[in-house]
Protein backbone atom coordinates (compact mmCIF):
# COMPACT_ATOMS: atom_id res chain seq x y z
CA UNK A 1 0.00 0.00 0.00
CA UNK A 2 1.28 3.37 -0.98
CA UNK A 3 1.27 5.61 2.05
CA UNK A 4 0.68 8.72 -0.05
CA UNK A 5 -2.44 7.17 -1.53
CA UNK A 6 -3.83 6.72 1.96
CA UNK A 7 -2.79 10.08 3.26
CA UNK A 8 -4.84 12.22 0.92
CA UNK A 9 -8.27 10.73 1.70
CA UNK A 10 -7.34 10.77 5.37
CA UNK A 11 -6.53 14.45 5.23
CA UNK A 12 -9.76 15.13 3.37
CA UNK A 13 -11.72 13.19 5.95
CA UNK A 14 -10.15 15.21 8.71
CA UNK A 15 -10.66 18.51 6.98
CA UNK A 16 -14.33 18.16 6.04
CA UNK A 17 -16.03 17.75 9.43
CA UNK A 18 -14.01 20.61 10.89
CA UNK A 19 -15.27 22.90 8.17
CA UNK A 20 -18.89 21.80 8.61
CA UNK A 21 -18.67 22.33 12.36
CA UNK A 22 -17.47 25.86 11.88
CA UNK A 23 -20.64 26.78 10.00
CA UNK A 24 -22.86 25.03 12.51
CA UNK A 25 -21.72 25.90 16.02
CA UNK A 26 -23.38 24.49 19.14
CA UNK A 27 -24.83 27.88 20.07
CA UNK A 28 -28.19 29.55 20.64
CA UNK A 29 -29.93 31.45 17.84
CA UNK A 30 -31.55 34.20 19.94
CA UNK A 31 -29.33 36.93 18.53
CA UNK A 32 -29.50 35.85 14.90
CA UNK A 33 -31.69 37.01 12.06
CA UNK A 34 -32.03 37.22 8.31
CA UNK A 35 -31.98 40.03 5.76
CA UNK A 36 -33.76 39.55 2.44
CA UNK A 37 -31.89 40.62 -0.70
CA UNK A 38 -34.97 41.15 -2.84
CA UNK A 39 -33.48 41.35 -6.29
CA UNK A 40 -30.92 38.58 -6.23
CA UNK A 41 -33.20 36.04 -4.57
CA UNK A 42 -30.76 35.66 -1.73
CA UNK A 43 -30.55 36.33 1.98
CA UNK A 44 -27.92 36.96 4.62
CA UNK A 45 -27.86 35.38 8.05
CA UNK A 46 -26.73 38.01 10.58
CA UNK A 47 -25.64 38.17 14.19
CA UNK A 48 -27.12 41.15 16.07
CA UNK A 49 -24.63 40.99 18.95
CA UNK A 50 -21.56 41.17 16.75
CA UNK A 51 -23.45 43.21 14.13
CA UNK A 52 -22.09 41.18 11.26
CA UNK A 53 -23.11 38.87 8.48
CA UNK A 54 -22.53 35.15 9.05
CA UNK A 55 -23.63 33.58 5.78
CA UNK A 56 -25.23 34.32 2.44
CA UNK A 57 -27.76 31.93 0.86
CA UNK A 58 -28.83 32.01 -2.77
CA UNK A 59 -31.50 30.48 -4.96
CA UNK A 60 -34.65 31.66 -3.20
CA UNK A 61 -36.47 33.01 -6.28
CA UNK A 62 -38.34 36.35 -6.55
CA UNK A 63 -38.11 37.90 -3.11
CA UNK A 64 -39.77 41.26 -3.74
CA UNK A 65 -42.15 41.77 -0.84
CA UNK A 66 -40.83 38.60 0.83
CA UNK A 67 -41.49 37.99 4.51
CA UNK A 68 -40.48 35.39 7.05
CA UNK A 69 -41.55 33.64 10.24
CA UNK A 70 -39.48 31.50 12.63
CA UNK A 71 -39.94 28.06 14.14
CA UNK A 72 -40.52 28.13 17.90
CA UNK A 73 -37.03 26.78 18.57
CA UNK A 74 -35.82 29.82 16.58
CA UNK A 75 -33.59 27.63 14.45
CA UNK A 76 -35.50 27.66 11.18
CA UNK A 77 -36.88 30.52 9.11
CA UNK A 78 -39.72 30.06 6.65
CA UNK A 79 -39.53 32.55 3.80
CA UNK A 80 -42.53 33.47 1.67
CA UNK A 81 -41.52 34.68 -1.80
CA UNK A 82 -43.55 36.68 -4.27
CA UNK A 83 -43.25 33.93 -6.87
CA UNK A 84 -45.10 31.47 -4.64
CA UNK A 85 -41.93 29.89 -3.28
CA UNK A 86 -41.83 28.67 0.33
CA UNK A 87 -38.32 28.09 1.63
CA UNK A 88 -37.19 26.58 4.93
CA UNK A 89 -33.78 27.82 6.01
CA UNK A 90 -31.60 26.53 8.84
CA UNK A 91 -30.44 29.77 10.47
CA UNK A 92 -28.04 28.05 12.85
CA UNK A 93 -26.14 26.24 10.10
CA UNK A 94 -26.70 28.87 7.42
CA UNK A 95 -28.17 26.50 4.87
CA UNK A 96 -31.26 25.93 2.78
CA UNK A 97 -33.28 22.94 4.05
CA UNK A 98 -36.14 22.73 1.56
CA UNK A 99 -37.82 24.85 -1.06
CA UNK A 100 -41.20 24.28 -2.72
CA UNK A 101 -43.34 26.24 -5.15
CA UNK A 102 -46.66 26.33 -3.36
CA UNK A 103 -48.66 28.79 -5.43
CA UNK A 104 -48.50 31.31 -8.23
CA UNK A 105 -48.19 34.55 -6.34
CA UNK A 106 -47.96 34.79 -2.60
CA UNK A 107 -47.99 37.67 -0.18
CA UNK A 108 -46.99 36.35 3.22
CA UNK A 109 -47.51 33.70 5.80
CA UNK A 110 -47.78 32.72 9.43
CA UNK A 111 -46.81 29.91 11.79
CA UNK A 112 -49.37 28.22 14.05
CA UNK A 113 -49.49 28.61 17.83
CA UNK A 114 -47.86 25.20 18.38
CA UNK A 115 -45.34 25.68 15.58
CA UNK A 116 -46.49 22.64 13.60
CA UNK A 117 -48.21 24.40 10.68
CA UNK A 118 -47.20 27.04 8.17
CA UNK A 119 -49.97 29.01 6.45
CA UNK A 120 -49.33 30.88 3.19
CA UNK A 121 -51.55 33.59 1.76
CA UNK A 122 -51.86 33.71 -2.03
CA UNK A 123 -53.02 36.26 -4.56
CA UNK A 124 -53.16 33.70 -7.31
CA UNK A 125 -55.01 31.45 -6.96
CA UNK A 126 -56.56 33.47 -4.13
CA UNK A 127 -56.66 31.58 -0.85
CA UNK A 128 -54.59 30.15 1.97
CA UNK A 129 -52.63 26.91 1.96
CA UNK A 130 -51.50 25.07 5.07
CA UNK A 131 -48.24 23.11 5.18
CA UNK A 132 -46.43 20.92 7.67
CA UNK A 133 -43.65 22.97 9.29
CA UNK A 134 -41.54 19.83 9.39
CA UNK A 135 -41.36 18.82 5.73
CA UNK A 136 -43.49 21.47 3.94
CA UNK A 137 -46.00 18.86 2.75
CA UNK A 138 -49.49 20.21 1.97
CA UNK A 139 -51.95 19.70 4.82
CA UNK A 140 -54.98 21.74 3.75
CA UNK A 141 -56.11 24.12 1.02
CA UNK A 142 -58.58 26.94 1.74
CA UNK A 143 -59.65 28.65 -1.52
CA UNK A 144 -61.10 32.14 -1.02
CA UNK A 145 -64.50 33.32 -2.28
CA UNK A 146 -64.73 33.05 -6.09
CA UNK A 147 -64.98 36.40 -7.91
CA UNK A 148 -64.88 35.27 -11.55
CA UNK A 149 -64.42 32.16 -13.64
CA UNK A 150 -61.39 30.40 -12.16
CA UNK A 151 -60.53 33.38 -9.95
CA UNK A 152 -60.81 33.78 -6.20
CA UNK A 153 -60.46 36.85 -4.01
CA UNK A 154 -56.90 37.79 -3.05
CA UNK A 155 -56.13 37.01 0.58
CA UNK A 156 -54.18 39.47 2.75
CA UNK A 157 -53.29 40.13 6.39
CA UNK A 158 -52.75 36.49 7.38
CA UNK A 159 -51.78 36.02 11.06
CA UNK A 160 -51.78 33.26 13.65
CA UNK A 161 -54.11 33.44 16.63
CA UNK A 162 -54.39 31.52 19.91
CA UNK A 163 -56.33 28.25 19.70
CA UNK A 164 -54.36 26.96 16.70
CA UNK A 165 -56.19 29.40 14.47
CA UNK A 166 -55.28 31.55 11.49
CA UNK A 167 -57.07 34.78 10.57
CA UNK A 168 -56.99 36.52 7.17
CA UNK A 169 -58.90 39.02 5.05
CA UNK A 170 -60.30 38.84 1.53
CA UNK A 171 -59.34 41.93 -0.47
CA UNK A 172 -61.85 41.64 -3.32
CA UNK A 173 -64.90 40.57 -1.33
CA UNK A 174 -64.41 42.45 1.96
CA UNK A 175 -64.42 39.49 4.35
CA UNK A 176 -62.48 38.23 7.36
CA UNK A 177 -62.08 34.46 7.73
CA UNK A 178 -61.17 32.68 10.94
CA UNK A 179 -59.75 29.20 10.33
CA UNK A 180 -59.51 26.74 13.20
CA UNK A 181 -56.85 24.08 12.54
CA UNK A 182 -57.08 21.93 15.62
CA UNK A 183 -57.88 19.21 13.10
CA UNK A 184 -55.22 20.20 10.58
CA UNK A 185 -56.66 18.46 7.53
CA UNK A 186 -60.21 19.67 8.28
CA UNK A 187 -60.08 23.42 8.81
CA UNK A 188 -63.25 24.80 10.42
CA UNK A 189 -63.90 28.23 8.95
CA UNK A 190 -65.97 31.06 10.35
CA UNK A 191 -66.63 33.84 7.81
CA UNK A 192 -67.36 37.48 8.55
CA UNK A 193 -68.76 39.35 5.54
CA UNK A 194 -69.29 43.06 4.77
CA UNK A 195 -66.38 44.13 6.92
CA UNK A 196 -65.51 47.06 4.61
CA UNK A 197 -64.14 47.85 1.17
CA UNK A 198 -60.75 46.44 0.10
CA UNK A 199 -59.01 45.26 3.26
CA UNK A 200 -55.32 45.50 2.28
CA UNK A 201 -53.46 44.27 5.36
CA UNK A 202 -54.13 43.42 8.98
CA UNK A 203 -52.60 43.00 12.40
CA UNK A 204 -53.29 41.08 15.59
CA UNK A 205 -52.65 42.58 19.02
CA UNK A 206 -49.72 40.96 20.84
CA UNK A 207 -52.11 39.23 23.29
CA UNK A 208 -53.88 37.63 20.32
CA UNK A 209 -57.26 39.16 21.16
CA UNK A 210 -58.00 41.73 18.46
CA UNK A 211 -57.60 41.31 14.72
CA UNK A 212 -57.65 44.64 12.88
CA UNK A 213 -57.89 44.96 9.09
CA UNK A 214 -56.95 48.23 7.36
CA UNK A 215 -59.29 49.26 4.55
CA UNK A 216 -58.05 50.79 1.33
CA UNK A 217 -61.48 51.68 -0.05
CA UNK A 218 -62.70 53.47 3.08
CA UNK A 219 -61.29 55.68 5.82
CA UNK A 220 -61.39 53.27 8.73
CA UNK A 221 -60.44 49.83 10.01
CA UNK A 222 -62.39 46.68 10.86
CA UNK A 223 -61.85 45.15 14.30
CA UNK A 224 -62.68 41.55 15.19
CA UNK A 225 -62.67 40.54 18.88
CA UNK A 226 -61.40 36.95 18.94
CA UNK A 227 -62.69 36.50 22.49
CA UNK A 228 -66.22 37.12 21.26
CA UNK A 229 -66.53 35.77 17.77
CA UNK A 230 -70.33 35.78 17.97
CA UNK A 231 -70.13 39.53 17.47
CA UNK A 232 -69.64 41.07 14.04
CA UNK A 233 -66.42 42.97 13.32
CA UNK A 234 -66.78 46.55 14.39
CA UNK A 235 -65.66 49.69 12.52
CA UNK A 236 -62.99 51.75 14.25
CA UNK A 237 -61.32 55.07 13.41
CA UNK A 238 -64.13 55.68 10.96
CA UNK A 239 -63.68 58.68 8.65
CA UNK A 240 -60.20 59.46 9.98
CA UNK A 241 -59.43 61.50 6.89
CA UNK A 242 -62.59 63.58 7.12
CA UNK A 243 -62.38 66.93 5.42
CA UNK A 244 -58.96 66.21 3.93
CA UNK A 245 -58.27 65.16 0.39
CA UNK A 246 -56.64 61.75 0.20
CA UNK A 247 -53.37 61.67 -1.74
CA UNK A 248 -52.50 58.98 -4.26
CA UNK A 249 -50.90 56.00 -2.56
CA UNK A 250 -47.63 54.89 -4.14
CA UNK A 251 -47.04 52.04 -1.72
CA UNK A 252 -49.52 50.21 0.44
CA UNK A 253 -48.86 50.68 4.16
CA UNK A 254 -48.12 47.67 6.34
CA UNK A 255 -49.89 46.96 9.57
CA UNK A 256 -47.53 44.21 10.68
CA UNK A 257 -45.10 45.76 13.10
CA UNK A 258 -47.71 48.36 14.08
CA UNK A 259 -47.29 49.87 17.47
CA UNK A 260 -48.96 49.95 20.86
CA UNK A 261 -47.21 52.13 23.38
CA UNK A 262 -48.38 53.59 26.66
CA UNK A 263 -51.97 52.42 26.16
CA UNK A 264 -52.14 54.01 22.72
CA UNK A 265 -52.12 52.41 19.30
CA UNK A 266 -50.24 54.02 16.40
CA UNK A 267 -51.25 53.23 12.82
CA UNK A 268 -50.37 54.51 9.34
CA UNK A 269 -53.12 56.59 7.66
CA UNK A 270 -53.73 55.54 4.05
CA UNK A 271 -53.30 58.44 1.63
CA UNK A 272 -52.34 61.00 4.28
CA UNK A 273 -49.05 62.24 5.69
CA UNK A 274 -50.19 61.17 9.12
CA UNK A 275 -49.82 58.60 11.87
CA UNK A 276 -53.14 57.90 13.61
CA UNK A 277 -53.22 57.66 17.38
CA UNK A 278 -56.02 55.70 19.07
CA UNK A 279 -56.80 54.65 22.61
CA UNK A 280 -55.84 50.95 22.71
CA UNK A 281 -58.78 50.11 25.02
CA UNK A 282 -61.77 51.58 23.21
CA UNK A 283 -60.10 52.37 19.84
CA UNK A 284 -61.31 55.98 19.84
CA UNK A 285 -59.14 58.36 17.86
CA UNK A 286 -57.02 60.58 20.12
CA UNK A 287 -54.76 62.45 17.75
CA UNK A 288 -53.02 62.56 14.39
CA UNK A 289 -49.32 63.16 14.02
CA UNK A 290 -48.22 65.05 10.90
CA UNK A 291 -45.23 63.30 9.38
CA UNK A 292 -42.80 63.61 6.44
CA UNK A 293 -44.73 61.44 3.96
CA UNK A 294 -47.23 58.60 3.76
CA UNK A 295 -46.20 56.12 6.47
CA UNK A 296 -45.50 52.53 5.46
CA UNK A 297 -44.34 50.99 8.76
CA UNK A 298 -45.05 52.52 12.16
CA UNK A 299 -43.02 50.47 14.62
CA UNK A 300 -42.64 50.84 18.38
CA UNK A 301 -39.29 50.34 20.05
CA UNK A 302 -39.81 47.25 22.26
CA UNK A 303 -40.05 49.43 25.41
CA UNK A 304 -42.75 51.53 23.75
CA UNK A 305 -40.96 54.84 24.29
CA UNK A 306 -40.31 55.66 20.63
CA UNK A 307 -41.98 55.10 17.28
CA UNK A 308 -39.97 54.70 14.13
CA UNK A 309 -41.77 55.52 10.88
CA UNK A 310 -40.70 55.03 7.27
CA UNK A 311 -42.43 56.34 4.16
CA UNK A 312 -43.77 55.51 0.72
CA UNK A 313 -42.29 56.65 -2.60
CA UNK A 314 -41.28 59.45 -3.24
CA UNK A 315 -40.45 60.17 0.43
CA UNK A 316 -38.71 56.88 1.15
CA UNK A 317 -35.31 58.44 1.86
CA UNK A 318 -36.27 59.41 5.41
CA UNK A 319 -37.19 57.86 8.73
CA UNK A 320 -38.80 59.80 11.55
CA UNK A 321 -38.50 59.02 15.24
CA UNK A 322 -41.48 60.06 17.37
CA UNK A 323 -41.66 60.34 21.16
CA UNK A 324 -44.59 58.08 22.13
CA UNK A 325 -45.38 60.19 25.18
CA UNK A 326 -45.34 63.73 23.78
CA UNK A 327 -46.20 62.71 20.17
CA UNK A 328 -43.45 65.07 18.98
CA UNK A 329 -41.02 64.18 16.22
CA UNK A 330 -37.62 63.84 17.87
CA UNK A 331 -35.55 63.47 14.75
CA UNK A 332 -35.73 63.02 10.98
CA UNK A 333 -33.03 60.62 9.82
CA UNK A 334 -31.82 60.39 6.24
CA UNK A 335 -30.47 56.86 5.86
CA UNK A 336 -30.65 57.07 2.04
CA UNK A 337 -33.09 56.36 -0.78
CA UNK A 338 -35.29 53.30 -0.43
CA UNK A 339 -35.40 52.99 3.38
CA UNK A 340 -37.75 50.02 3.18
CA UNK A 341 -37.79 48.20 6.47
CA UNK A 342 -36.73 48.38 10.10
CA UNK A 343 -36.23 45.73 12.77
CA UNK A 344 -35.40 46.28 16.43
CA UNK A 345 -33.03 44.06 18.38
CA UNK A 346 -35.01 41.99 20.92
CA UNK A 347 -34.86 44.61 23.68
CA UNK A 348 -34.57 47.60 21.44
CA UNK A 349 -31.12 49.14 21.98
CA UNK A 350 -30.53 49.05 18.23
CA UNK A 351 -32.61 49.17 15.09
CA UNK A 352 -31.51 47.78 11.72
CA UNK A 353 -32.64 49.72 8.67
CA UNK A 354 -32.48 48.49 5.07
CA UNK A 355 -31.55 51.09 2.47
CA UNK A 356 -32.40 49.52 -0.87
CA UNK A 357 -30.97 52.00 -3.35
CA UNK A 358 -27.64 52.20 -1.54
CA UNK A 359 -27.17 48.45 -1.09
CA UNK A 360 -26.65 48.68 2.63
CA UNK A 361 -28.15 48.05 6.04
CA UNK A 362 -27.55 50.66 8.73
CA UNK A 363 -27.63 49.81 12.42
CA UNK A 364 -28.72 52.75 14.60
CA UNK A 365 -28.33 53.24 18.33
CA UNK A 366 -31.88 54.08 19.46
CA UNK A 367 -30.71 56.39 22.27
CA UNK A 368 -28.18 58.53 20.42
CA UNK A 369 -30.03 58.06 17.08
CA UNK A 370 -26.63 57.77 15.41
CA UNK A 371 -25.64 54.98 12.99
CA UNK A 372 -23.18 52.50 14.51
CA UNK A 373 -22.51 50.02 11.75
CA UNK A 374 -23.03 49.75 8.03
CA UNK A 375 -23.30 46.33 6.38
CA UNK A 376 -23.11 45.79 2.61
CA UNK A 377 -26.31 44.04 1.50
CA UNK A 378 -27.55 43.83 -2.11
CA UNK A 379 -30.92 45.62 -2.49
CA UNK A 380 -32.02 44.81 1.06
CA UNK A 381 -35.72 44.73 1.94
CA UNK A 382 -37.17 42.81 4.90
CA UNK A 383 -35.11 42.27 8.07
CA UNK A 384 -36.34 39.56 10.45
CA UNK A 385 -34.80 38.63 13.81
CA UNK A 386 -35.42 35.33 15.60
CA UNK A 387 -37.10 37.11 18.53
CA UNK A 388 -40.22 37.00 16.35
CA UNK A 389 -40.38 33.24 17.04
CA UNK A 390 -42.24 33.84 20.30
CA UNK A 391 -44.60 36.61 19.32
CA UNK A 392 -48.18 36.01 18.20
CA UNK A 393 -48.83 37.56 14.81
CA UNK A 394 -45.18 37.75 13.71
CA UNK B 1 -27.00 36.43 -29.59
CA UNK B 2 -28.13 38.35 -26.55
CA UNK B 3 -26.44 41.54 -27.64
CA UNK B 4 -27.92 41.11 -31.10
CA UNK B 5 -31.35 40.88 -29.51
CA UNK B 6 -30.65 43.96 -27.45
CA UNK B 7 -29.47 45.88 -30.45
CA UNK B 8 -32.59 44.88 -32.37
CA UNK B 9 -34.75 45.93 -29.45
CA UNK B 10 -33.05 49.27 -29.25
CA UNK B 11 -33.45 49.75 -32.98
CA UNK B 12 -37.08 48.68 -32.85
CA UNK B 13 -37.81 50.93 -29.92
CA UNK B 14 -36.23 53.83 -31.70
CA UNK B 15 -37.85 53.06 -35.03
CA UNK B 16 -41.42 52.36 -33.97
CA UNK B 17 -42.28 55.51 -32.08
CA UNK B 18 -40.70 57.63 -34.77
CA UNK B 19 -43.60 56.61 -36.94
CA UNK B 20 -46.20 57.23 -34.30
CA UNK B 21 -47.43 60.72 -33.62
CA UNK B 22 -45.45 60.77 -30.36
CA UNK B 23 -42.18 61.21 -32.17
CA UNK B 24 -40.42 62.42 -29.05
CA UNK B 25 -40.43 58.94 -27.51
CA UNK B 26 -37.23 58.22 -29.38
CA UNK B 27 -35.63 61.23 -27.70
CA UNK B 28 -35.74 59.84 -24.17
CA UNK B 29 -32.06 59.51 -23.30
CA UNK B 30 -30.82 56.07 -22.30
CA UNK B 31 -29.98 57.31 -18.82
CA UNK B 32 -33.58 58.43 -18.28
CA UNK B 33 -34.81 55.13 -19.73
CA UNK B 34 -32.72 53.34 -17.13
CA UNK B 35 -34.29 55.48 -14.38
CA UNK B 36 -37.78 54.63 -15.59
CA UNK B 37 -36.92 50.93 -15.73
CA UNK B 38 -35.66 51.16 -12.15
CA UNK B 39 -38.88 52.91 -11.08
CA UNK B 40 -40.89 50.21 -12.84
CA UNK B 41 -39.06 47.39 -11.16
CA UNK B 42 -38.88 48.85 -7.66
CA UNK B 43 -41.89 51.11 -7.25
CA UNK B 44 -44.45 49.73 -9.69
CA UNK B 45 -43.08 46.35 -8.61
CA UNK B 46 -44.34 46.80 -5.06
CA UNK B 47 -47.88 46.32 -6.41
CA UNK B 48 -47.32 44.55 -9.74
CA UNK B 49 -44.43 42.28 -8.69
CA UNK B 50 -40.77 42.95 -9.36
CA UNK B 51 -40.92 40.64 -12.37
CA UNK B 52 -44.29 42.25 -13.27
CA UNK B 53 -46.05 38.93 -12.74
CA UNK B 54 -48.72 40.52 -10.57
CA UNK B 55 -49.46 41.28 -6.94
CA UNK B 56 -52.16 43.51 -5.58
CA UNK B 57 -52.23 44.94 -9.11
CA UNK B 58 -52.55 42.71 -12.20
CA UNK B 59 -49.59 41.24 -14.09
CA UNK B 60 -48.05 43.73 -16.55
CA UNK B 61 -46.74 41.09 -18.91
CA UNK B 62 -46.86 41.53 -22.70
CA UNK B 63 -49.21 38.56 -22.87
CA UNK B 64 -51.79 40.36 -20.72
CA UNK B 65 -51.27 43.87 -22.08
CA UNK B 66 -51.07 43.25 -25.84
CA UNK B 67 -54.85 43.11 -26.29
CA UNK B 68 -55.22 46.47 -24.52
CA UNK B 69 -54.77 49.70 -26.50
CA UNK B 70 -51.55 51.62 -25.85
CA UNK B 71 -53.49 54.82 -25.19
CA UNK B 72 -55.48 53.14 -22.40
CA UNK B 73 -52.28 51.99 -20.71
CA UNK B 74 -50.65 55.40 -21.09
CA UNK B 75 -53.72 57.06 -19.58
CA UNK B 76 -53.81 54.53 -16.73
CA UNK B 77 -50.17 55.20 -15.93
CA UNK B 78 -50.59 58.98 -16.01
CA UNK B 79 -53.98 59.32 -14.33
CA UNK B 80 -54.26 56.13 -12.26
CA UNK B 81 -57.63 54.41 -11.84
CA UNK B 82 -60.03 55.97 -9.37
CA UNK B 83 -61.53 53.56 -6.86
CA UNK B 84 -58.56 51.18 -7.16
CA UNK B 85 -55.08 51.39 -5.60
CA UNK B 86 -53.55 52.29 -9.02
CA UNK B 87 -52.13 55.80 -8.39
CA UNK B 88 -51.50 58.53 -11.00
CA UNK B 89 -47.84 58.91 -11.97
CA UNK B 90 -48.09 62.18 -13.92
CA UNK B 91 -46.02 64.02 -11.30
CA UNK B 92 -43.12 61.66 -11.97
CA UNK B 93 -43.54 60.70 -15.64
CA UNK B 94 -44.21 62.96 -18.62
CA UNK B 95 -46.75 61.96 -21.24
CA UNK B 96 -43.95 60.97 -23.60
CA UNK B 97 -42.28 58.85 -20.91
CA UNK B 98 -45.57 57.14 -20.02
CA UNK B 99 -46.16 56.40 -23.72
CA UNK B 100 -42.68 54.92 -23.99
CA UNK B 101 -43.29 52.81 -20.86
CA UNK B 102 -46.65 51.57 -22.18
CA UNK B 103 -44.94 50.55 -25.44
CA UNK B 104 -42.18 48.76 -23.55
CA UNK B 105 -44.73 46.93 -21.41
CA UNK B 106 -46.78 45.82 -24.40
CA UNK B 107 -43.63 44.66 -26.20
CA UNK B 108 -42.42 42.76 -23.13
CA UNK B 109 -39.12 44.63 -23.17
CA UNK B 110 -39.74 46.90 -20.18
CA UNK B 111 -37.39 45.08 -17.81
CA UNK B 112 -34.51 44.65 -20.25
CA UNK B 113 -31.40 46.59 -19.46
CA UNK B 114 -29.96 48.37 -22.47
CA UNK B 115 -26.33 49.26 -22.43
CA UNK B 116 -25.61 52.48 -24.29
C1 LIG C 1 -50.18 51.00 -4.89
C2 LIG C 1 -50.25 49.93 -5.85
C3 LIG C 1 -49.85 50.18 -7.29
C4 LIG C 1 -48.70 50.78 -7.75
C5 LIG C 1 -47.53 51.31 -6.93
C6 LIG C 1 -48.78 50.74 -9.20
N1 LIG C 1 -49.93 50.14 -9.60
FE1 LIG C 1 -50.55 49.87 -11.53
N2 LIG C 1 -52.29 49.05 -10.87
C7 LIG C 1 -52.61 48.80 -9.55
C8 LIG C 1 -53.91 48.16 -9.49
C9 LIG C 1 -54.62 47.69 -8.23
C10 LIG C 1 -54.37 48.06 -10.82
C11 LIG C 1 -55.71 47.47 -11.31
C12 LIG C 1 -56.71 48.59 -11.43
C13 LIG C 1 -58.06 48.07 -11.84
O1 LIG C 1 -58.62 47.28 -11.06
O2 LIG C 1 -58.52 48.43 -12.93
C14 LIG C 1 -53.32 48.63 -11.67
C15 LIG C 1 -53.40 48.70 -13.05
C16 LIG C 1 -52.36 49.11 -13.88
C17 LIG C 1 -52.38 49.06 -15.32
C18 LIG C 1 -53.56 48.62 -16.18
C19 LIG C 1 -53.47 47.14 -16.38
C20 LIG C 1 -54.74 46.58 -16.91
O3 LIG C 1 -54.78 45.35 -16.98
O4 LIG C 1 -55.67 47.29 -17.21
C21 LIG C 1 -51.17 49.50 -15.76
C22 LIG C 1 -50.70 49.62 -17.19
C23 LIG C 1 -50.39 49.82 -14.59
N3 LIG C 1 -51.14 49.57 -13.47
C24 LIG C 1 -49.09 50.29 -14.63
C25 LIG C 1 -48.39 50.71 -13.51
C26 LIG C 1 -47.09 51.33 -13.59
C27 LIG C 1 -46.31 51.57 -14.87
C28 LIG C 1 -46.75 51.63 -12.31
C29 LIG C 1 -45.49 52.36 -11.83
C30 LIG C 1 -45.12 53.58 -12.52
C31 LIG C 1 -47.81 51.16 -11.43
N4 LIG C 1 -48.79 50.61 -12.20
C32 LIG C 1 -47.79 51.24 -10.05
C33 LIG C 1 -51.84 49.10 -8.45
C34 LIG C 1 -50.62 49.77 -8.48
Amino acid sequence: MNIRKLLLPLLLLLALPIHAEEACQPRGTGDLGIIIERETGSLQVVNTTQRKSLARLEGLGDLSHASAVFSRDARHAYIFGRDGGLTKVDVLCGKLVKRIMQGGNSIGGAISQDGSLIAVSNYEPGGVKIFSAEDLSLVADIPATPIAEGKNSKTVGLVDAPGQRFVFSLYDTGEIWLADLRQPDKPAIQKFTDIGVQPYDALITPDGRYYIAGLFGEDGLALLDLWHTDNKPQRILDHYGKGEEALPVYKMPHLEGWAVAGGRAFLPAVGHHEVLVADARDWQQQAKIKVHGQPVFVMARPDGRQLWVNFAFPDNDAIQVIDAETLQIIKTLKPGKGALHMEFTPRGEHVWVSVRDEDKVLVYDTETLEPLTELPVKKPSGIFFTSRAHQTGL
Amino acid sequence: MKSLLTVTTVLLCMALPAKAETGAVADIPLSRQAEIRYLLKQDCGSCHGMQLTGGLGPALTAERLKPLPESLLTATILKGRAGTPMPPWETFLSEVEATWLAQQLRAGTALQEETP
